[in-house]
């Protein structure tokens, strides 16, 4: 009997078009966005100015706060401006514009491929090694790693999950990586147990990919501790509380954080970077990016330079087909659509979904018919439906009390709806302002 | 057969006496006293309990108002200076004299001005949209025209012009509540000041942007050039980000801005017209 | 780039059912029931079946385009279903003008005046259907004989109807026992009764199509039915000569077309599975009950329609286990 998590969940079609497809790199691109918010925390504050002469690897951006992160040039060549753009938030952010010249890495970053095993780091030299090198968050929510490696007072983590789940239709980076980076995968896991000081840790992986679970398992003989979680195929089962749940069994109480129940989740994504990071000395400034939907020509993975136009990941995977409707950065449940293409790769990107025409528009929304679909698929416990009705009566104190803030937006209500109704944009909505209710009533 | 009224009769007039009696008995004693002057005061309100004062409804803002030792602060802005004059009055306080105001959408990118250049397919409403990204136009700072304003506007004084995309306030409907400034997202509406026959010059835009950008997105955005700051006499403009703000209660109407903005995105409204006399708008089609 | 891009908030996919084609699931469920009767009745099946369609399409269409001024949206499939269930519930003999009256209670009165699709409270079907009955008691208590029963007579009796004159008249249940079909007969839908309810196989044949499709989950009708059973057997157990044994409460009447196809309405029934079993329950007891104390044989149209009133209630109430609720949060002052 596979593990998964109870309360409710989907089962959207998987559509891994891409799962075949070699990890290439894409050709260097001849200038770069790089904005200086690509995580959860302040921005970053910029420390180059027009003219500059950066290499790969260096600093362009510094951290400004505990939560926030460092960001380093992709590229080397010359600094263009420091000015604003858009970016795949939708609207305009300050960042840093660089035109490529060469590919010239700082000297420090080890750009030899093969496996290096140094474990001799205390957990104080590996935090720091992490949040000098930037990293975030990989799978999609960009929280700044370091963070979460130091428990609040008090707590004390026992387990490292590392999410292979990659739940979201079409995604396939985190699939690839798990078989080209195994070992490498399992390197960065170890680092993070040793720097959260936990004996054990579980790479959690559903059975629609079981190559990555065979290949890690046959690996894992080698790093004591780690063991591979084959888990059952549940949308949303890389949310962070829906994993820990399938893998450990226990339940994050309401409006705590993973670390209450000794919990730690990382992505796959994230432990490669940290690999590299720790083994390599190299900055988080490429990940790997799936560019797919059905009617690209090349369904791709691609590791890219993060500041890439994502209209070049595009070209590289075949142009952008004809009746391209919708252009998604992620995966189709919790990606953000994009008004233009011409937005920089950044940290969170872990896939370009192009959706046709006919995919992209949604069905006309009727009443609800109260089946409480919403509600068996919910993965929260939550009533979408009443959610969704009292946030647009504005009855922001009853969405709080019906536990709002709970919503982890997976998307599971719309997606099921007979009724096409639009659940999570009006609980998204109801979520933003009981949020705001929250934090003025903390001051 | 008569019996049976009578009985009927007997005991229903029996229950109502003595029901008439606990309730009196009650009411004596669970009797909660209130001042007088708050029934009073709140007779002088509007009544439309719109919350512009910023309490919630007339009673309680009559009840603030006896309970409070001066009336600074404290506007009613649906009745305006005659209505506070009144609660002074029962009060034998002194009412603050209050320009009276009425909302303006600081926004002029109807369809005709802003082209499309994507399509929002979420529940429509502009809270959604702007937590989406920067709307349906290369212009992030712009009307979303999906009516929040409207939606919220207990006085019908806003006409949604869905054809357009930007919604209209209609000055002698609007009681300067200010509602709607606090549901747009775009925080695009501001109370001005009204002035005689609701004459208004008015930057009608929000537009951050650098000039060329801005430009592009809208062909009446303002670029922050600076032309209208020199051309007033009255300080009354200041340019901040690229964008310029008339200040309502400084500006003397002189209209001098409105002929020297290379974008006509300042506006005048409601003025004889001038030499020529302004189109009609094209109408154009937004799904909504 | 000259595309226009379309964007929306997450999620970008949706899954293929919609509430049309849940109602024709619930259509196609109640097509073997449907033909049951037209060989059983006869071509007057066929004709009240048809005329409570056309009925109700044709309110649905005329309250939403005239009264309520929306765009008719009778391709829903609600309606259809609203009229398939309504003809299930009245005898086959009745005349046309009685079904038109009954289709116009049960769109007008139980679905339009709260709003319509989703917003009644009521099953529409079941309001239309009571409504008959209290109106027109005669002629909807007037059930014609099968044509397999062979006898000369122009209306037969229910097994219920003759289990109730029984149990008025204080007459042993042994006694009455040869008047009663058998179980086999029950199951098989040989019986008098309304357009569907007679064939308990069938009727459960259509309920395994919704569960396998999802239309309905299992908690209602095992409710229902095993709370009625349970209640009804204990009585039996108590007094197996004045109360029947609860093989025919089960299996006669409207126990499995209430249970299966009218309790587990989706606008009329609750969200979460616990508040359905308790619905479901509630259904199956006051079933009993009505059968046994009231004044009418056959109860499960009340008891449905007394439970749809509680399900406000118990949407408010019974909440779904929520995830990371392991210990209670102080209570907020």
């Amino acid at each position: 009997m596979l593990k998964t998590f109870k309360l409710g969940g989907v089962h959207p079609p998987e559509n891994k078009i891409s799962a075949n497809a070699k990890i290439e790199v894409l050709p260097l691109p001849k200038s770069v966005f790089i904005p200086v918010a690509q995580h959860i925390g302040a921005p970053a504050i910029p420390v180059v100015n027009k003219g500059d002469v950066v290499k790969v690897g260096q600093i362009i951006a510094k951290s400004s706060s505990f939560v926030s992160t460092n960001i380093h040039s992709p590229v080397s060549g010359k600094v263009k401006k420091v000015d604003v753009a858009t970016d795949s938030s939708g609207y305009t952010r300050q960042g840093i514009f660089i035109d490529v010249e060469g590919d010239e890495w700082l000297e420090e970053i080890d750009r030899d491929e093969t496996l290096k095993t140094d474990f001799d780091f205390d957990a104080k030299t590996i935090i720091q090694k992490i949040q000098d090198a930037g990293i975030v968050g990989l799978g999609g929510a960009t929280f700044p790693t370091h963070v979460k490696l130091v428990p609040p007072v008090g707590m004390k983590a026992e387990v490292l999950l590392i999410n292979g789940v990659e739940c979201e239709p079409y995604l396939t980076s985190d699939h690839r990586l798990m078989l080209e980076k195994p070992e490498e995968i399992m390197v960065g896991t170890k680092i993070l147990m040793k720097a959260l000081n936990v004996e054990k840790a579980f790479i959690g992986i559903e059975n629609n990919k079981p190559d990555a679970i065979q290949l890690l398992t046959s690996k894992a003989s080698k790093y004591p501790g780690i063991g591979i979680v084959p888990l059952k195929v549940k949308y949303p089962q890389g949310g962070e509380k829906q994993l820990i749940k399938a893998v450990t069994g226990k339940e994050v109480p309401s409006g705590g954080l993973p670390i209450a129940v000794g919990a730690v989740v990382s992505n796959v994504g994230t432990a490669f970077a940290v690999y590299e990071a720790v083994q390599k000395n190299k900055p988080l400034f490429e990940r790997v990016v799936t560019v797919t939907g059905k009617g690209v020509k090349k369904p791709s993975n691609f590791k890219v330079r993060l500041g890439t136009p994502t209209t070049e990941l595009i070209d590289a995977a075949g142009g952008l087909p004809e009746d391209t409707g919708k252009i998604i950065s992620g995966g189709p449940m919790m990606g953000k659509a994009l008004a233009t293409p011409d937005v920089p790769v950044t940290k969170g990107t872990s896939g370009i979904l192009i959706l046709a025409e006919s995919e992209a528009k949604r069905r006309e929304y009727i009443e609800c018919i109260r089946c409480g679909r919403c509600v068996s698929v919910c993965p929260m416990g939550l009533e979408p439906y009443l959610l969704m009705t009292v946030s647009e009566k504005h009855l922001f104190d009853r969405a709080e009390n019906e536990r709002v803030l709970d919503c982890i937006e997976c998307g599971s209500c719309s997606y099921t709806c007979p009724s096409n109704r639009p659940l999570l944009d009006y609980i998204r909505y109801g979520k933003a302002k009981v949020g705001q209710i929250v934090r003025s009533r903390k001051k | 057969m008569s019996i049976t009224i009578i009985y009927t009769i007997a005991t229903l007039s029996v229950i109502g006496t003595s029901a008439a009696v606990i309730l009196y008995f009650v009411a004596q004693k669970f009797k909660v006293y209130e001042d007088p002057r708050i029934d009073q005061v709140e007779q002088s309100l509007p009544g439309a309990n719109c919350g512009g004062c910023g309490f919630a409804g007339c009673r309680a803002f009559a009840d603030t108002c006896v309970k409070a030792e001066n009336l600074a602060g404290l506007n009613c802005p649906v009745g305006g200076n005659e209505t506070m004059g009144k609660v002074a009055d029962i009060l034998g306080l002194v009412a603050e004299k209050k320009d009276p105001r009425t909302a303006f959408i600081r926004c002029n990118g109807t369809c005709d001005h802003r082209p499309k250049t994507s399509q929002f397919d979420g529940a429509s409403t502009c809270a959604i949209a702007a937590s989406v990204y920067g709307g349906e136009t290369d212009c992030q700072w712009g009307c979303l025209g999906y009516g929040d304003c409207f939606d919220v506007c207990e006085f019908d004084a806003i006409e949604l012009r869905a054809h357009l995309g930007v919604p209209l306030i209609i000055d002698d409907k609007c009681v300067a509540c200010g509602k709607c400034v606090d549901a747009c997202p775009k925080n695009l509406i501001e109370l001005r000041k009204r002035n005689p026959k609701d004459r208004k010059v008015v930057v009608a835009c929000r537009n951050k942007d650098k000039g060329a950008v801005a430009r592009k997105a809208c062909d009446v955005a303002c670029i922050g050039c600076g032309k209208c700051e020199k051309e007033c006499k009255f300080d009354a403009i200041t340019i901040e980000n690229n964008l310029a703000f008339i200040d309502s209660d400084k500006c003397k109407l002189c209209r001098k801005c409105v002929s020297v903005c290379p974008t006509n995105s300042i506006i005048e409204l409601n003025f004889p017209p001038r030499k020529i006399v302004t189109e009609e708008k094209e109408e154009c089609t937004t799904e909504k | 780039m000259s595309k226009i891009l379309t964007v929306s908030p997450s999620p970008h996919i949706h899954s293929s059912d919609s509430t049309r084609k849940i109602m024709l699931r619930v259509v196609y469920a109640m097509i073997p029931a449907m033909l049951w009767s037209v060989f059983v009745f006869g071509f007057d099946a066929a004709r009240v079946t048809l005329i409570a369609i056309a009925a109700c399409l044709a309110f649905e269409f005329l309250i939403q385009k005239y009264l309520l001024k929306v765009k008719p949206a009778i391709t829903d499939g609600s309606a259809l279903v609203t009229g398939i269930l309504l003809a299930f519930n009245v005898p086959a003999n009745l005349p046309w003008w009685i079904i038109i009256i009954g289709a116009f209670a049960a769109i007008g009165f139980g679905k339009m005046s709260f709003g319509g699709l989703g917003s009644n409270i009521f099953n529409p079907a079941l309001v239309g259907r009571v409504f008959l009955l209290i109106s027109f008691p005669v002629q909807m208590t007037s059930w014609p004989v099968t044509q397999q029963s062979g006898v000369d007579a122009v209306t037969g009796a229910t097994p219920l109807g003759i289990i109730k004159e029984a149990l008025n008249n204080g007459v042993a249940v042994s006694e009455i026992a040869s008047k009663l079909p058998v179980p086999k007969d029950l199951l098989l839908g040989n019986i008098g009764g309304s357009l569907g309810e007679i064939s308990a196989l069938l009727l459960i044949l259509g309920g395994i199509y919704m569960l396998i499709t999802k239309v309905i989950t299992w908690h209602i009708p095992v409710a229902v039915i095993g709370s009625a059973a349970l209640l009804s057997g204990i009585f039996w157990m108590v007094n197996p000569e004045l109360y029947i044994n609860p093989v025919y409460h089960i299996l006669s009447g409207g126990m499995m077309l209430g249970a299966i196809y009218m309790a587990t309405d989706m606008v009329s029934s609750p969200m979460t599975p616990k508040s359905q079993i308790i619905y479901g329950a509630g259904i199956g007891v006051l079933t009993i009950l009505i059968r046994l104390f009231g004044a009418y044989p056959e109860g499960i149209s009340f008891a449905i329609l007394i439970m749809n009133a509680l399900v406000p209630l118990l949407n408010r109430y019974i909440k779904p286990r929520r995830f990371g609720e392991v210990k209670k949060q102080p209570a907020k002052a």
